[in-house]
């Protein structure tokens, strides 16, 4: 019996399309726009201004705070403002917008392909190497990686696991970047390890990924420590807590991190990165981004520059197919929808998923009939129909009660609802207010 | 691109099951018990079934447009499905008017006048049939009798009130049984009753094709009919010369027809799976005091009404298990 998580879940079609098509590169767009704020927490300070040259992988901007990452520049050329633009949400951000001149890279970094598995730095030095080269999760949730390794007083790791899981339907990037580089994938789990001081992992994946689930398990062959884990394919398995439940069987309890139970998640994006970035010294400035859709000509998985332009993305798909009617950054199921293509691609923009016109608009909301399906599917076991009825009728202090922040938003109550019921949209909005709640009660 | 974007928050992907998937296939459900009915009762049974089910949608229709001036919401089928089961809880030779104030109340009453689907506490169909029993005592328990039942008689008593008749007479079971329908009959219906009542084996059917679907979840029926087997069997193993046997208690009357159909009803009844249970027992154990010491010979009806009023207490009192360990 293949292991998963218990509680609820729902299996949105698949919608694999990119599964079998290698990673390719981009090439440069003339100009792009990095924003100083791609992760979770105090947007980094720009350290460069207009007219200034920069090289690839040369720093940008600089981590302002105890949560917050380095950002670095993705290609060569001049800097032609550091200006507020708008970002994926719509909303202008501070960001640094290049002229692309050639791609002169940083002399620091080691572009040989070859794979460099011999680990020389002692823990805390790979943490500081991570910070340096600004790594935040890459699963699209972008909170920093060095933060993350070092526990809070008091707790300790015992195992790190790896989440190879890409539940999210249409996205491939995870999977092609597992077949293509399993070996780079486990150095990086070695040096996570090391970092964290454990000698246990476990790389989750789930089964409909038969050939990265190979490939990983022969690349960690003959290495002690570290075990592949086929997982049935259940949504959101590639939740944190999911994933710890279905691999440790430990259940993280309400409002608190997963290192109280000794885990340390990190998507295998991530964890190359932490390869790339300790063993050949090259920052985050680029990832794999799959951009797909059941109407676009080519979905393909591609490896990209940060900053790069999704119009420029979608294009070498083969363009924005007639029926579009909604682009959404990240999964059909978490994602982002966007207002518009001319945003930059970020740390934690795992897909680009283009949806037709038919599927774009919501259907009408009905009467909820208590058909229970959204409760059946909560993870967290929650009663969602209730939360968006609270949340309705503003009763904060009833919800803070049901536990609302628990929700990981994983939209698996909306996505059941035969009645069409925005439930997540409620219940986001009623996390937000009962947070200010907590906060207010704090000071 | 010129074209304007849909932005929305996320999922972007939803089920392609809706609430009218739902009753339809509920209807689905139904149909190889209706006809049966068709065959057995023959041209009442489509007279009755018809006019209940075309007068529900009707009262919808015009209550929600001119009454109420709501969007109208007869294209979901629920008032359908009302229509359906309270032809199915019904003699088939009951008068038009009759079916028609059952209509009205089961739609106008239970249904509307709670808000519409979703808002109502009790199941619609079951309001208008308890309805039509204390309005209409006599129509409502004349039954008539099988196209093919080989005897002159027009009317015939269901098997449960032969059974009634004869325990509040005194008379012993074993005089009884002769008129009573055995197990095989009881399973293809031969024997008086409502619409509904007359196919254990077609509604059971139907009720696997609801589970397979996920319409319904195993436990309220199972629990009711087990409860019901439990309850009749301590009886019958005490004094086997007054009791029947469990078996009968399930098969004769509505207790398939209203475990697997009424007491399921989504909006009426509670969510979580233990809850389910509870209020499974719970209908059991009514049903079975009214059917052994109470004056109707039938009581499903009254014990899903009654458990329908203990579903919201049922819904905040047992809550689904927290992930986390934690409960509210």
């Amino acid at each position: 019996m293949l292991k998963t998580f218990k509680l609820g879940g729902v299996h949105p079609p698949e919608n694999k399309l990119s599964a079998d098509s290698e990673i390719v590169e981009l090439p440069l767009s003339p100009t792009v726009f990095i924003p100083v704020g791609q992760h979770i927490g105090a947007p980094a300070t720009a350290v460069v201004k207009k007219g200034d040259q920069v090289k690839t992988g040369q720093l940008i901007a600089r981590s302002s705070g105890f949560v917050s990452a380095n950002v670095h520049s993705s290609v060569s050329g001049t800097v032609t403002k550091v200006d507020l633009v708008p970002d994926s949400g719509g909303y202008p951000r501070v960001g640094v917008v290049i002229k692309v001149e050639g791609d002169d890279w940083d002399d620091q970094i080691d572009t040989s392909p070859d794979l460099k598995s011999e680990i020389s730095l002692t823990g805390p030095e790979i943490i500081e190497k991570i910070k340096e080269a600004g790594i935040v999760g890459m699963g699209g949730a972008t909170f920093p990686t060095h933060v993350k390794l070092v526990p809070p007083r008091g707790m300790k790791f015992e195992m790190l696991l790896i989440n190879g899981v890409e539940c999210e339907p249409f996205l491939t990037s995870d999977n092609r970047l597992m077949i293509e580089k399993s070996d780079e994938i486990v150095v990086g789990t070695r040096l996570l390890m090391k970092a964290m001081g454990v000698d246990k992992a476990f790389i989750g994946i789930e089964n409909n990924k038969p050939e990265a689930i190979r490939k990983m398990e022969k690349a960690v062959n003959g290495i002690s420590g570290i075990s592949v884990v086929p997982l049935k394919v259940k949504y959101p398995q590639g939740g944190e807590k999911q994933l710890i439940k279905a691999v440790t069987g430990r259940e993280v309890s309400s409002g608190a991190l997963p290192v109280s139970v000794g885990c340390l998640v990190s998507n295998v994006g991530s964890a190359f990165a932490v390869y790339e970035a300790v063993q050949k010294n090259k920052p985050l400035f680029e990832r794999v981004v799959t951009v797909t859709g059941k109407s676009l000509r080519n979905p393909s998985n591609v490896k990209v520059r940060i900053g790069t332009p999704v119009s420029d993305l979608i294009l070498f798909a083969g363009g924005v197919p007639e029926d579009t009617g909604k682009i959404i950054s990240g999964g059909p199921m978490m994602g982002k929808a966007l207002a518009t293509s001319d945003v930059p691609v970020t740390k934690g923009t795992s897909g680009i998923v283009l949806i037709p016109e038919k599927q774009a608009a919501r259907k009408p909301q009905l009467a909820c009939i208590r058909c229970s399906r959204c409760t059946n599917a909560c993870p967290m076991g929650l009663e969602p129909f209730l939360l968006m009825t609270l949340s309705e009728n503003s009763l904060w202090e009833r919800l803070e009660k049901e536990m609302v922040l628990d929700c990981i938003e994983c939209g698996s109550c909306s996505f059941s609802c035969p009645a069409s019921r925005p439930l997540l949209d409620y219940i986001r909005y009623a996390k937000a207010k009962v947070g200010q709640l907590v906060r207010s009660r704090k000071h | 691109m010129n074209k304007l974007l849909t932005i929305s928050p996320s999922p972007h992907q939803h089920t392609d099951d809706s609430v009218r998937k739902i009753m339809y296939r509920v209807l689905l459900a139904l149909v190889p018990a209706l006809i049966w009915s068709v065959i057995y009762f023959g041209m009442d049974a489509v007279r009755v079934t018809l006019l209940a089910v075309l007068s529900c949608v009707a009262f919808e229709y015009l209550i929600q447009r001119f009454v109420m001036k709501v969007q109208t919401t007869v294209t979901d089928g629920s008032a359908a499905l009302t229509g359906l089961l309270l032809a199915f809880n019904v003699p088939s030779n009951l008068p038009w008017w009759i079916i028609l104030m059952g209509s009205f109340f089961a739609i106008a009453i239970a249904k509307l006048s709670f808000g519409g689907l979703g808002g109502n506490i009790f199941n619609p169909a079951l309001v208008g049939r308890v309805f039509l029993l204390i309005s209409f005592p006599a129509q409502m328990t004349t039954w008539p009798v099988s196209r093919m039942a080989e005897t002159d008689a027009v009317t015939a008593a269901t098997p449960l009130g032969i059974l009634k008749g004869g325990v509040l007479s005194g008379r012993p079971l074993q005089e009884l049984s002769g008129n009573l329908p055995g197990i095989d009959n009881l399973l293809l219906g031969n024997m008086g009753g409502s619409l509904g009542e007359i196919s254990a084996a077609l509604l059971i059917l139907g009720g696997i094709y609801l589970l397979w679907k996920k319409i319904i979840t195993w436990q309220i029926p199972v629990s009711i009919l087990l409860t019901m087997a439990v309850y009749a069997g301590i009886f019958w193993l005490i004094n086997p010369e007054k009791y029947i046997d469990p078996l009968f208690h399930i098969l004769a009357g509505g207790a398939i027809l209203g475990a697997i159909y009424m007491a399921t009803d989504m909006v009426t009844s509670p969510m979580t799976g233990k809850a389910q249970l509870i209020y499974g027992i719970g209908i059991g154990i009514i049903t079975m005091t009214i059917r052994l010491f109470g004056a109707y010979p039938e009581g499903v009806s009254f014990a899903i009404l009654i458990m329908n009023g203990f579903t919201p207490l049922l819904n905040s009192m047992i809550k689904p298990k927290r992930f986390g360990g934690k409960q509210p």
